[in-house]
């Protein structure tokens, strides 16, 4: 595997939101596409959640979310993404969102957000083709 | 600034990124490192290791916190087992260390073993000295959670913590003569449960039979009842670290020099058979030659691996 970017991940839920099964079959998921999964449990803050991404260094923040309070959580993670000159990680989202939210988060930056039926070979796929491993710069 | 000195100086981006780097082998991460070398040497590197479950990220946790409270730099790598099917990992030691997130004063990192065998990954080492060169106090390499021959750590910790929970007499004379023998200080956490009393006691009777009074090593290994999750028997445990720290540091004593040395000689020898490794292969491409050809050979019994390195070995390093 020498000189191949493993793709990292982190899979975090933001808030109050004590449901995790759903992030815990996509981080399982994720590591049986062959990617390395950080994965921190339920009840993180953005900032919990950013520092944690810099530190392992991900590519890809996924942030899955059922208590309504994506319209805070996800914008507040990519403001300190920025914050943090970070920017060049990207975020998608899961979870509940009522359907006049997507365009919303997707203009904040939300790369791309999966809903309750999104197939786990869909979201590996929409990853496989949109999030490439930093390059050496 | 230079990477180098952004490192030195803490920059949090800039390490990370260095890590991932090494990591994936990036030749560039080896000037960096070479560049930070001279930083090096400063930090106390402590071991954890032990079955899974036993508590190994929540020990670590306190740890951190406890030396947090006397004003040390704590940085922490965690490692985690690559499925050998798929490559993935799934690293989740965080999960224990997650009031440690904010606090610019801790560094954590989770690897994945990436196919290496003994419980780190084989980036572990180059990644203690970043965290060493950054100026941490002290580096807490927790290693996967496997059974008996776990004892790559002992060669890259200064001191090597062993961690156990009450309940597994038995597991205990069945691995004691793998990573038992490494363990300077012994671990009993979870020791609220049923049983902890017997399993120091058993503890007690293998330091007796002196499982390590060997090499002129006097110290006697220590054994500590823990309960991680409400911090019991943590300030007892980082004593026992500082002591054994003071042992390995006593004027006028050898040991501190012979720790580091060994560790030295270990990465060394490491670093060397990587490059040597890499340059063969490299020759071998060159020639219009792959390893591929040559296990078919053998495969179809045209040749054998006892010739073929032979060949290999003859017309690389003469």
């Amino acid at each position: 595997m020498a000189n191949a970017r493993n793709l990292r991940i982190l899979v975090a839920k933001p808030g109050l939101d004590g449901h995790d099964r759903g992030a815990r079959i996509v981080a399982r998921a994720f590591r049986d596409a062959g990617f390395e999964v950080i994965y921190t449990g339920c009840h993180q803050t953005p900032e919990q959640i950013v520092s944690t991404a810099i530190q392992e260094d991900v590519d890809l923040i996924g942030l899955s979310i059922l208590s309504g309070a994506h319209r805070y959580s996800f914008p507040r993670v990519l403001e300190l993404l920025r914050e943090n000159n970070a920017e060049d990680i990207s975020v998608i989202g899961g979870g509940i969102f009522p359907l006049e939210d997507i365009p919303v988060l997707k203009e904040a930056g939300i790369k791309e957000l999966f809903e309750p039926g999104a197939k786990l070979s869909d979201i590996i796929e929409w990853v496989g083709k949109n999030i490439i491993p930093r390059r050496e710069a | 600034m230079d990477i180098v000195q952004r490192i030195v100086s803490g920059d949090v981006r800039t390490i990370a990124r260095l890590l991932r780097d090494i990591d994936d082998e990036l030749p560039s991460a080896r000037s960096v490192l070479q560049g930070l070398y001279p930083h090096t040497g400063k930090a106390h590197i402590v071991g954890f290791t032990g079955s899974p479950g036993v508590g190994k990220s929540s020990l670590v946790d306190q740890i951190a916190t406890f030396y947090r409270k006397e004003s040390k730099t704590v940085g922490i790598l965690a490692v985690d087992p690559t499925s050998p099917f798929t490559g993935g990992a799934i690293l989740g030691d965080r999960i224990r260390m997650q009031r440690h997130f904010l606090d610019p004063g801790v560094f954590i990192r989770s690897l994945a073993t990436r196919g290496q065998f003994g419980g780190l990954s084989k980036s572990t080492n180059d990644m203690v000295n970043v965290l060493d060169a950054a100026g941490k106090d002290l580096v807490l390499v927790e290693t996967v959670g496997v059974g008996q021959d776990e004892v790559e750590i002992a060669n890259s910790a200064h001191t090597t913590v062993l961690v156990m929970i009450p309940g597994m007499g038995d597991d205990i004379q069945a691995i004691k003569a793998g990573v038992m023998e490494i363990g300077n200080i012994f671990v009993v956490n979870k020791a609220d449960r049923e049983g902890s009393r017997k399993t120091v006691r058993e503890l007690m009777n293998l330091v007796e039979l002196g499982v390590r009074r060997r090499n002129g090593d006097d110290w006697e290994p220590q054994i500590i009842e823990t309960e991680a999750v409400k911090g019991r028997g943590i300030d007892k445990l980082c004593q026992t670290i500082e002591d054994h720290k003071a042992y390995l540091k006593a004027t006028g004593s050898q040991r501190w020099r012979e720790t580091v040395e060994k560790r030295t000689r270990i990465q060394l020898m490491g670093a060397l058979r990587d490059r040597v490794l890499k340059a063969v292969l490299e020759k071998i491409e060159q020639r219009g030659d792959s390893i591929d050809n040559m296990v078919a050979k053998i495969v179809d019994r045209q040749s054998d691996p006892y010739t073929v390195v032979q060949q290999i070995v003859e017309s690389v390093l003469t």
